[in-house]
């Protein structure tokens, strides 16, 4: 049984929905990560890890180094390979519930310290797996089945908190146009320092809003990456509150700062 | 003359007590004699009260004494404290140009200081070179110590120890012992850090906790040891990015105490499942809760045992002295690698924070090392599998071949679900050949046990009592035995449980005493669950450790009943 050819699948058996959208996210990665192999990069020297949810299913349908975390824990596991072996290109598939729930922490310093991973949130703005409570990322008055009557809380922005928490790499993909979202994923996983990729999704099950995305989602083709100001104006566009306003998708926010390994001095200086 | 001697110098946080300890416990040490320093001090930067006890002998104890020969007080309140323990022949010395008292041997320390225009610290350089004098010990030594250990005003330093020694007297000259070259003073922290070292270890994750923040300060400092220190944002981090380095193949070992293990628990029982190999210190203190950061409890042995969610393998290891930290923590991060398992390492804060006489040459590194031949037999294992590499191949002895990201024609997955041999997820009822393989790893670890040095037995091997002991505890349980005749027996590695070990302590022995430092007796109940019944436990639970006087009284008492 080989569970080692290049179009990276495995034979496990695929439990998704019929028709979710990881799918499509899924397919997104495995085009990224094989052109990435095509430039030269080693299959053997990627990794990723991941959290638990829907998203960390990814873990058994990717042939690739990985390692399937704990729930919210699945950065500080990438950060670890990532120290202690700098060569390999590590990224963490995680969910909202998982990252912007449980993990939180995690996400705001691996920012902050600029550790050189990339984070892949697959949101679909509520805990799916357990099936549906409302995340950080789900609108106030959610119903989920812990809040039938809708959820009292209003949601964050997770791209606004990313760039108030420091990271290098800030964009916002979705899962139904896969070749923006590869693009983005490449981009994404060969910059140096910390990426962070928030992808919007539909959930099918439980907050089927295809529609509405559909209708909002505009590409951004972003000039001045290295602006603050400006990555913050795109950020704050579309409000995670009420969904009023356009969506901009791509890449909002860029700048080259010296990474976490490089400072710590694992990296070998031919990587440097 | 009982060449047995025991002092405390004592003063406000800030004062520098601690320091002015240690410099004279290494001048003790280059006097020839055997030196422990119990450190007590309290949660606060400046103010309150701290003291360092140093005990120095000919023989070597690593327990207090009750009675007390010397005091060195730096303000009034140490005088106030401890006078009460002082021998009636005892000697008081005491910075008399800081405060008056009528007895003892005032040294003018601050007052030369000030004519020598240094900080008020370096009080302590006048008093500790002048009790030197007192003692009888030769300048030479005192120079030659300050020399080494003053890192800042070296030279002014030396001129304030010098004419501390010029102005005070040998009162009670003490004897010049045979000096041993090869014996270090070390504190449990730091020895368990050199082994750690010896042992290959890359990365030291941790979240400052007391008693367990001086190994990642020590790992800090000591750049020549290299091992990297990586401090994340909380304990949760701490493990998940020490088992993501570990996965990746670099040794790593992190250290906490309970309350930050205990936030740790969900990642311990990840490193079970997906059979990462890991080294966690867990230095004990004053629970339940935030307790007392300070002082000392053995409460969390129950809790190491049995920490985190569903059935898995691991190793707990609980050395009773900066001896047995150095190879232990050597031979338990083997461990953890040859059986891919956590292991860990109980201490406590006495044992931690204390400082004990080390002799490096006693501990044989060579023959603790296990892992190294192993793993080489396994890559070479590996890379034969190319393609067909199973992480968790099903294996007679339970251990699965262990290979790293990044290596050519290899995946390597690994996983908190329950999975089959490749890393795939599974639920259906085969889980239970990965349940089984896990307990047959833990059968093999139980034979490696018993091979190794797992339970040690001391004092009168003949007296059908004996005190069983764990921990810094063994310290005073030791001197205990040995004033009345008894036998001791300490289990260091107590999981897996070295049974037929434990069971040629035993023989000959009608009456077992446990002693511990902790309210319920946790160490019997280990006992109790092998099948072994102690007749009483002798408890004290007030964040101080024993003296052997104590256990000695308490023994006693129980033999009477």
């Amino acid at each position: 049984m080989s569970k080692n050819n290049l179009n990276l699948e495995t034979l496990a058996p695929k439990t998704w929905c019929p028709g979710c959208t990881n799918f499509v996210i899924l397919e997104a990665i495995k085009k990224a990560i094989l052109e990435l192999i095509e430039t030269g990069i080693k299959k053997e020297n990627f990794v990723f890890t991941t959290g638990i949810g829907c998203h960390g299913k990814v873990f058994d349908y990717l042939s690739l180094n990985s390692f399937y975390g704990l729930h919210g824990r699945a950065i500080p596991l990438a950060e670890g390979i990532k120290i202690a072996n700098p060569e390999l290109k590590v990224f963490s598939i995680v969910g909202d519930g998982d990252i912007y729930n449980e993990g939180i922490s995690h996400l705001i310093h691996a920012a902050k310290r600029n550790a050189d991973i990339t984070v892949l949130v697959f949101d679909n703005r509520n805990f799916a797996l357990t099936v549906s409570q409302f995340t950080a990322t789900s609108p106030k008055g959610f119903k989920g089945s812990s809040t039938p009557k809708g959820s009292p809380e209003e949601p964050f922005n997770p791209l606004e908190l990313m760039l108030a928490s420091g990271a290098t790499f800030i964009a916002r993909g979705y899962a139904l146009k896969i070749d923006h979202l590869k693009n983005l994923i490449k981009e994404a996983i060969l910059h140096q320092g910390f990426s962070f990729i928030e992808i919007l999704q539909p959930c099918i099950s439980f907050f089927d809003n295809r529609k509405d995305y559909q209708e909002k989602i505009y590409e951004i083709e972003n000039k001045d990456l290295e602006s603050k100001e400006k990555a913050l104006e795109k950020i704050r566009e579309w409000d995670y509150k009420n969904g009023e306003g356009k969506i901009p998708i791509g890449l909002f926010y860029k700048i080259k700062k010296p990474t976490f390994e490089e400072t710590l001095g694992t990296v070998p200086t031919k990587l440097q | 003359m009982k060449k047995d001697f025991s002092l405390i110098i004592g003063g406000k946080a800030g004062q520098g007590s601690r320091l002015a300890g240690a410099i004279l416990g290494k001048i003790l040490k280059e006097y020839g004699y055997k030196v422990y320093i119990y450190e007590d001090y309290q949660s606060l930067i400046k103010g309150g009260h701290n003291f360092s006890e140093i005990r120095f002998s000919e023989k070597g104890f690593f327990s207090r004494k009750k009675e007390i020969d010397f005091l060195l007080a730096l303000d009034k309140e140490t005088i106030d404290f401890h006078q009460k323990d002082l021998k009636k022949e005892g000697i008081i010395v005491f910075d008399s140009s800081s405060f008056s008292f009528d007895k003892g041997i005032g040294i003018e320390a601050k007052k030369i200081v000030e004519k020598e225009k240094g900080l008020p610290i370096m009080a302590n350089t006048v008093l500790v070179s002048a009790f030197s004098k007192i003692l009888g010990i030769d300048w030479q030594i005192v120079k030659d110590v300050f020399e080494k250990e003053i890192k800042t005003e070296k030279e002014l330093n030396l001129k304030l120890a010098k004419e501390g020694y010029e102005i005070s007297k040998t009162i009670f000259k003490i004897p010049k012992l045979k000096l041993n070259k090869d014996e270090v003073l070390l504190t449990g922290n730091e020895a368990t850090a050199i082994g750690l070292s010896r042992a290959g270890l890359s990365f030291y994750f941790g979240y400052p906790m007391t008693p367990a923040t001086s190994i990642m300060n020590y790992f800090a400092k000591r750049e020549d040891l290299n091992v990297k220190v990586v401090q994340p944002e909380n304990e949760i981090a701490v493990i998940n990015m020490a088992l993501g380095a570990a996965f990746a193949g670099k040794k790593s070992a992190l250290g906490t105490s309970g309350g930050g293990f205990a936030l740790m628990t969900e990642a311990l029982s990840l490193a079970g499942q997906s059979e990462t190999p890991i080294f966690i210190i867990e230095s004990q203190r004053g629970g339940p809760s935030t307790g007392m950061p300070t002082y000392n409890l053995q409460g969390d042995l129950l809790f190491v045992l049995s920490a985190g969610h569903g059935d898995f393998p691991r190793f707990v290891i609980a050395p009773g002295d900066a001896q047995e930290c150095l190879l232990y923590s050597f031979l338990g991060l083997n461990l953890a690698w040859k059986y891919q398992t956590p292991v860990i390492f109980l201490l406590d804060k006495d044992l931690s924070e204390n400082t004990f006489f080390v002799n490096e040459k006693l501990v044989n590194f060579s023959k603790s090392r296990i892992s190294t031949n192993l793993l080489n037999r396994e890559f070479a294992r590996i890379s034969q599998m190319q393609k067909e590499y199973k992480r968790y191949e099903i294996t007679k002895d339970g251990i699965s071949p262990l290979a790293f990201p990044g290596m050519k024609g290899i995946i390597v997955k690994a996983t908190s679900y329950e999975h089959d041999e490749f890393g795939i997820t599974i639920d259906s009822e085969d889980v239970v050949k990965m349940q089984e393989k896990r307990m047959r790893k833990y059968e093999t670890m139980k034979k490696e046990v018993e091979k190794l040095p797992a339970v040690k037995v001391y004092g009168n091997k003949k007296s059908k009592i004996a005190l069983v002991t764990f921990g810094i505890t063994k310290g005073p349980a030791i001197e205990a035995a040995e004033n009345l005749g008894l036998k001791v027996i300490q289990p260091i590695i107590i999981e897996p449980f070295a049974t037929n070990q434990m069971r040629k302590a035993l023989e000959g022995v009608k009456k077992l005493f446990s002693v511990e430092l902790n309210t319920t007796g946790q160490l019997a109940k280990v006992l109790k669950s092998q099948g072994i019944n102690v007749q009483g436990n002798i408890l004290k639970y007030n964040g101080r450790p024993f003296f052997a006087k104590e256990i000695e009284e308490k023994i006693k008492k129980e033999l009477k009943k």
